[in-house]
């Protein structure tokens, strides 16, 4: 166990203890209760080394696919100087007293870690030499590692990890903020290309998601919710679930009125999956009237239209005189953009397996991006102690924000608790696209103008989103009054309405500016055109010529020129003749810490068909990528995401419930839609910052300003409608 | 119903009913969990299997159709030298995100070199049109399948 240090000053300590297996490193920097140490993280994470040589190292984070089981234990093993071939992984669990946070959202694993991981590696490695040196009374300083093993050059000596680990318990702790850490020239794991630590696993089928947990004794459950969000079950006939063969309970739930805790429904529990399954179809069950039952997409989108001809809510931003700066400018544009509710669909279902122990403790598998949040909500509802409740965290068929929410976490838990067995829940495709955390649809009502120079002089938003009011907009749908191209254009006015929801949303992979980059690049596209210049052109000269703009932690303007000029370059922006229906768009959107420019290829048919032929990608995150192979994955990943986007994906609210099922009416991108994509990263003096999402904003307004050069029509409306493109 | 299975070149006793997809004969009561549970209705592609060499999707075939003929999951399709070949090029190119489509990919892509050693661009886009890949990992499929059948792979 680890202790918890509080006071007015950082210590950082380490715990040492001899084992079996090797030994047990402990690294822990509490944090400091003062609020002069606001700001300063908890720095947790081990390492064991065995007698072997073998070094096991925790990985702390959710592993949703974005690498992080690698790619963390990449920066201990680097500082640690142990060779990649000795180094084994084991997935955490939820231990927040010993890791700190633990979660897998807004690209934050690399910046938050960069330092602190490598410095867990740095301290081991001081403590292995400084038991090499007492062992050889020599000066540490004279000591160097290489291999797994520490060298002393003067005497000819060598003793490898394995062998010094156990003497580890008796040398004193190097400070982690002074601790010597390498040059990264020296670097012989970070920035070399590591395929997955599961990749065997994963290519062979093994184990290892939520879905495949298998418990003694072990039932399955399927939970039904009302379509409309929160509706209570006003009447259900079990008779005919319970008669099903193989199924053994259904029970009606009441749950609660919070739309992200235990909502009302009725669970059915069998000895496999598909009787349960069957069971669930033979249920009769009435739901009570709901108020959002008469919410729908299309009546959002006549409000929204309605506000539009409003003053807003809240003016969240006034810079200069838009008025006069509109009346003054050569050109003017108005605009209205659109955008619909999305669903994450992970490929792996919702699932959670649940098991309570004799003595009333609860013991959770769990493929959650965020398991503490899990516990929390699971504790509360069922009214125990975080204690009792141990929550494993397994590898997540994909998150994409999904799994921050815990909604099917602790539907598990009160369905295993009312079974009395080990339960495994898990969700249909259709429950997981009625059941989500959506993407919150929106509306910005534009108007902008540009003077005889071809410069941007005025920029009005009304932004029409969701919530109780502008200050309280729902999860993901706010924007924040400093969105580009505030503080670049001399009069901005930022306005925000809202519209009440029933429907719970929250973040999809690049939350806000999966959306927001959508419209404001697209709507930059036709106001170089109506300035009559080159969009790349056009959005350098927007960009200015200073560094930061905002100040310290604001907008580095420079930094986004760099990659709007690498990826024109690698596109070869207007040096290339294009084929009939063929166009070429540009966009940029800073966002997780990333600039990321794009520029997509599209050929649109006679038929409206549109087919994307090649995105290319500019990024500059920073100094250094920790793992290149991971890294070009996400970023390819994240781009052909935002295609899906733009070309297929939409839910609709019809009376108060999503109206789309599975994959045939919610459609993901397939191998023929898929380009190629191209990606270049620009190494620059900052400190290195995550990937899972800045690659994705950008990729929708290039395409979509790419079939605006191929055909002249302008997508103001996600997603696209082939119709509206044919010849 | 009692039904004997062959899987993976072992025959296996499930009793379950005669409408039980074959994704949960070999998912619950088998334990064999590498093919994986998506969509249900045979629009993602994650639980391909082989039945006699051909790529089915298990969630939508009720173990009733399934009778004497071989079945072969992901867990089996290393025995097969073509399998194998698409494995080991699925971990060189580091194909995964997250990995759960993998295993169907992994199917889908054996099937079509073992009709098509050597598949055009066209015949990937055919033959894997079926399995989603929700991370996107499309380029390097396609880049995989290609090292896999010994043609060039762009970097």
């Amino acid at each position: 166990m680890t202790m918890q240090l509080t006071g007015a000053s950082r210590r950082d300590f380490i715990q040492a203890s001899a084992s079996a297996a090797g030994l047990f490193l402990s690294f822990s920097i509490a944090p400091k209760a003062a609020a002069a140490d606001a700001g300063v993280k908890p720095l947790n994470a081990y390492v064991r080394v065995a007698p072997d040589g073998i070094v096991t190292i925790m990985a702390k984070n959710p592993e949703i696919g974005q690498g992080v089981k690698t790619s963390l234990p990449m920066l201990i093993a680097e500082e640690l100087d142990v060779p990649w071939e000795n180094v084994r992984i084991e997935q955490a669990d939820n231990d927040p007293k010993l890791y700190g946070r633990q979660f897998a959202g807004g690209s934050m694993a690399t910046p938050l870690h960069w330092e602190e991981l490598r410095r867990v590696g740095a301290v081991a490695r001081a403590m292995l030499i400084q038991a090499a040196a007492v062992a050889w009374n020599c000066p540490a300083g004279e000591c160097t590692t290489a291999g797994g093993m520490v060298i002393h050059k003067v005497s000819n000596r060598k003793a490898s990890y394995g062998s010094l680990a156990a003497q580890c318990a008796s040398v004193p702790v190097p400070d982690a903020r002074t601790v010597p850490v390498k040059d990264p020239k020296d670097y012989k794991i970070i920035g070399r290309a590591t395929p997955q630590y599961d990749t065997a696993r994963i290519v062979t089928g093994q184990p290892l998601f939520g879905i495949d947990v298998r418990r003694p004794g072990m039932l399955y459950a399927t939970y039904e919710k009302a379509g409309v969000f929160g509706a209570k079950v006003a009447s259900c006939d079990l008779a005919g679930a319970k008669s099903v063969k193989g199924v053994r309970d259904a029970f009606v739930v009441e749950g609660g009125t919070s739309l992200s805790g235990l909502l009302p429904g009725v669970a059915v529990v069998g000895e496999s999956w598909w009787a349960a399954r069957k069971g669930r179809e033979k249920l009769a069950t009435k739901w009570a009237d709901h108020p959002t039952a008469s919410q729908s997409s299309e009546g959002f989108a006549k409000r929204a239209v309605e506000l539009s001809g409003r003053a807003p809510q809240k003016v969240v931003r006034n810079d200069g005189d838009v008025d006069q700066a509109l009346k003054a400018a050569a050109k003017t544009v108005k605009a209205a953009y659109a955008y619909p509710f999305l669903a994450h669909v992970p490929m792996e279902p919702m699932n959670c397996t649940a098991e309570f122990h004799p003595d009333g403790k609860l013991e959770i598998w769990a493929p959650t991006q965020n398991p503490e949040g899990g516990r929390q909500l699971v504790a509360h509802t069922l009214g125990l102690q975080p204690d009792d409740i141990t929550i494993h965290m397994t590898r997540c068929g994909g998150g994409f924000g999904r799994r921050l929410s815990n909604d099917y976490m602790v539907e598990a838990a009160w369905i295993a608790r009312a079974a009395k067995a080990p339960v495994k829940l898990v969700w249909t495709r259709e429950d997981d696209i009625r059941h989500d955390f959506y993407r919150p649809a929106g509306f910005h009502f534009f108007e902008g103008g540009v003077d005889a120079q071809g410069n941007l002089v005025a920029w009005q938003d009304h932004f029409v989103t969701f919530g109780a009011s502008p200050d309280e907009p729902a999860s993901s749908a706010g924007m924040a009054p400093t969105e580009f191209p505030a503080r670049f254009v001399p009069n901005c006015r930022i306005g925000v309405s809202t519209m009440p929801l029933g429907v719970p949303t929250g973040p999809l992979r690049a939350p806000g500016s999966n959306a927001i980059a959508f419209a404001v690049q697209s709507y930059i596209d036709e106001l170089a055109h109506a300035a009559g210049a080159d969009p790349v052109a056009f959005r350098l000269r927007l960009l200015g010529d200073q560094k930061m703009v905002g100040g310290a932690g604001g907008y580095n303007a420079e930094r986004m020129r760099g990659v709007v000029r690498a990826v024109a370059e690698m596109s070869g922006w207007g040096k290339t003749k294009l084929p009939p229906r063929t166009g070429m768009g540009v966009a940029f959107h800073f966002s997780h810490l990333g600039y990321f420019a794009e520029v997509a290829r599209v050929h649109v048919g006679s038929d409206g068909t549109v087919k994307p032929e090649k995105v290319w990608v500019a990024a500059d995150v920073g100094s250094q990528i920790v793992n290149p192979s991971g890294a070009m994955n996400q970023v390819q990943g994240a781009v052909i995401d935002g295609l899906s986007h733009v070309l297929f994906q939409k839910v609709t609210i019809e009376n108060g419930a999503v109206a789309q099922n599975n994959f045939y009416d919610y459609p993901v991108l397939r191998m023929a839609d898929a380009p190629p994509v191209e990606v270049k990263f620009l190494k620059t003096a900052y400190p290195p910052t995550g990937l899972g999402e800045p690659a994705l904003p950008p990729a929708l307004p290039a395409l979509c300003n790419a079939i605006f050069a191929a055909t002249g029509v302008r997508i103001r409306e996600l997603p696209i409608q082939a119709k509206l493109l044919k010849a | 119903m009692a039904y004997e299975l062959n899987v993976n070149g072992k025959v296996l006793k499930a009793d379950v009913d005669p409408d039980t997809p074959l994704l949960w004969t070999l998912r619950d009561t088998l334990g064999i969990t590498g093919p994986k549970f998506g969509c249900g209705v045979g629009q993602c592609g994650a639980c391909t299997v082989h039945l006699d060499g051909r790529p089915i999707r298990s969630c939508s075939t009720p173990v009733s159709a399934i009778g004497a003929a071989k079945i072969t999951t992901i867990e089996g399709i290393g025995a097969d030298p073509v399998g194998k070949k698409v494995q080991a090029a699925w971990a060189e190119l580091d194909v995964a995100q997250c990995g759960y489509c993998q295993p169907g990919q992994i199917m889908s892509a054996t099937a079509l070199l073992k009709s098509k050693p050597k598949p055009t661009d066209a015949d990937i886009d055919a033959a894997m049109s079926g399995n989603i890949c929700r991370c996107a990992t499309y380029n390097r499929i396609r880049a995989a399948i290609r090292r896999a059948s010994g043609q060039p792979v762009e970097a």
